[in-house]
């Protein structure tokens, strides 16, 4: 259907500040593309540029190989799920959904067939009557895909849809969103700061902090091989237990494997260390001594909120634990699950 | 702080029930005066039962004509102050709706000057520009005219500021998704920000229509002749200095008929009107 492609975008506000600093990203056809990131890093400006409801100050926006920066939004054929879904308040849901194809002229019958068969898709069609007050916050989120997707456009925007809906339900439209998105096979970009959500949905995942692309690649590659300090702490959660190290040597470790020359910086996430290990296993890895400050079960796993003597780390077991607050651990890594970062914070 | 103590409930039906006669006894004297002829009106004590010349009465001042008035019926007074009530109301509305409409959704150059203009006339009341206005209205050869009455009246800061207001607590969402559904400047003022303005307009004009049937100085100094008065005006012309010169059972009609159409309006618009004061549908 279309490709979204990204060249050196900028967005400068008119007092100076530089939401946007630069940003090119190419997300092929038919892809879901996510932008995450902590608020205030530019992916919601970045997102509203895509749709035209910010201008682009410099750099280029290209739909289906087409320049849009001087396009308004309704030219640029997209759909937008905003995160209060944006509903018509006095609008019946069949007219929320319809809106957009009147106003595109479209005949009165081809709109009844479309909104018919969308409200299908959504079980949405015993809802079509009501109006946006009478729905739960589930139903809501439901007709705002609704009059996405019946509009069948180029490009689906998401601005974290899924923020103000409970945990349960969140998981819910999840699974709903990825399933739809491809059985419409429709080129997507969502936004969101919260990265459970960004590894599950996205097949291009873009880590964005201050303006900037701190990486972009597939969820899980950037899962085992997080490029900065940042992504490294952003993505996974609990996140990846960063030490500092002294010139090559980290404070308090048993045993150390050979480490790069310009490392500043050690890191390991929380499933890869090993309590209790023996010496064999910890041939050529890092070995700790931690004393525990804190144990959460979870059920089918436990983290383990410990104090080493270069800083604070979690280390997950599976399973219950007996582990006591107060204990002894040595903690195991091995070499290679170890990750190195540099003075700049840059993987090494 | 509920109590339902058969003392508390009587202590304030009491006090509810003298509010009422308080209010209402004066308009049940009207209505009782305006049922008798003049001369039972000019011979002390009135009767406090109705009599028997409600159909006279009210057929002469209505069809007749009021002679202190040059024989100008109440009918054609209460058309001419229906048609300036309504035009005031329906036009204060619309400018208003445009200008607000203008200052929270556009961004052009000066826009916060305007706003702080409009603002400002705020603070100058209709008596303070009154001469100005006046030779313009006569310049354009306004005098006498339903335009002339209406046209200098239109301009509603208060309603500007009303409807700015209340356009500032629309989600910016809601106006990017009309956006992205290719609805363009007018169909979102037509198809979203009209019908979410609903109540308020109703609101605005019950207030706006009383505001326009009760006006006195500005009517009273742009007609001359008498078949152009409002009701208020006509009413204050038909009484004279000596109470022999009026006729009071037709000041009493008259004045029993100019307050039916603002009741009218407010029963009317009732529901609406507590609507807009009281919940915001958003």
């Amino acid at each position: 259907m279309a490709t979204v492609d990204l060249k050196d975008v900028k967005k400068v506000y008119p007092g100076g500040v530089e939401a946007v600093k630069g940003v090119s990203i190419a997300i092929p056809d038919k892809q879901l593309c996510v932008l995450v990131g902590p608020s205030g890093c530019g992916k919601s400006t970045l997102l509203r540029m895509i749709a035209g409801l910010e201008t682009i100050s410099a750099g280029t926006c290209s739909i289906d190989g087409k320049v849009v920066n001087a396009i308004g939004p309704t030219e640029r054929d997209i759909a937008m799920v905003f995160q209060n879904y944006a509903l018509y308040p006095h609008m019946k849901v069949y007219d929320n959904m319809a809106y957009g194809l009147r106003n595109r002229g479209m005949p009165k019958d081809e709109i009844d067939k479309r909104v018919r068969a969308t409200a299908q898709t959504l079980e949405l069609a015993h809802l079509l009557e009501r109006r946006p007050r009478e729905l739960s916050g589930g139903q809501r989120q439901r007709v705002a895909m609704g009059r996405a997707i019946v509009r069948s456009p180029k490009v689906f925007l998401f601005d974290e849809p899924l923020s103000n809906l409970d945990a349960k339900l969140r998981g819910q439209m999840r699974v709903e969103i990825k399933n739809l998105q491809r059985q419409l096979g429709v080129t997507s970009v969502y936004v969101t700061h919260d990265q459970l959500e960004a590894m599950t949905l996205a097949d291009v995942l873009v880590v964005m902090n201050a303006g900037l692309v701190e990486q972009l690649g597939a969820p899980l590659d950037i899962y085992e091989k997080p490029a900065s300090t940042f992504v490294a702490s952003f993505i996974g959660a609990p996140p990846m237990n960063l030490l500092p190290l002294r010139s090559g040597q980290l404070e308090g470790a048993v045993s150390l494997p050979a480490i790069p020359t310009n490392a500043a910086t050690i890191g390991f996430r929380p499933e890869d260390c090993e309590v209790g290990a023996d010496g064999a296993a910890a041939e050529g890895g890092l070995r700790l001594m931690a004393r525990v400050q804190g144990v959460e079960p979870v059920g089918a796993e436990s983290f383990l909120y410990c104090e080493a003597a270069g800083g604070r780390i979690v280390v997950r077991v599976p399973g219950r634990t007996a582990v006591a607050v107060g204990d002894q651990l040595p903690v195991l890594t091995r070499r290679e699950k170890l990750h190195f970062f540099g003075g700049d914070g840059k993987r090494v | 702080m509920i109590d339902n103590s058969p003392i508390r409930t009587f202590i304030a039906h009491l006090v509810l029930v003298l509010g009422i006669l308080i209010v209402a006894f004066p308009i049940y004297y009207t209505f009782v005066a305006s049922t008798h002829s003049l001369q039972t009106i000019l011979r002390p004590p009135l009767p406090l039962l109705p009599g028997d010349r409600f159909v006279e009465n009210y057929s002469e001042a209505l069809f007749g004509g009021v002679g202190r008035i040059g024989g100008v019926s109440v009918a054609t007074l209460l058309f001419n102050t229906t048609v300036v009530a309504l035009g005031i109301a329906i036009g204060k509305i619309i400018i208003s709706l445009l200008s607000a409409y203008a200052i929270v959704f556009f961004r052009f150059p000066l826009r916060m000057t305007f706003f702080w203009l409009i603002f400002i006339t705020l603070m100058l009341p209709v008596e303070v520009r009154i001469l100005p206005t006046y030779k313009v209205m006569v310049d354009f050869g306004l005098i006498d005219t339903y335009a002339g009455l209406i046209v200098p009246l239109i301009a509603s800061a208060t309603a500007t500021l009303l409807f700015r207001q209340f356009f500032l607590t629309i989600p910016g969402e809601l106006v990017e998704a009309a956006r992205v559904d290719g609805a363009g400047p007018w169909r979102f003022f037509w198809d979203i920000l009209l019908p979410l303005s609903r109540t308020n307009i109703a609101a605005l004009f019950v207030i706006l229509f009383i505001y326009g049937w009760t006006q006195y100085l500005w009517p009273l100094l742009v007609t001359n002749r008498n078949d152009m008065n409002t009701i208020v005006i006509a009413l204050r012309k038909m009484i004279s200095f000596a109470d022999a010169d009026t006729e009071w059972h037709l000041v009493m009609v008259t004045s029993m008929l100019a307050i039916v159409p603002p009741i009218l309006v407010v029963v009317l618009m009732q529901r609406w009107f507590v609507r807009g004061l009281v919940d915001t549908e958003k």
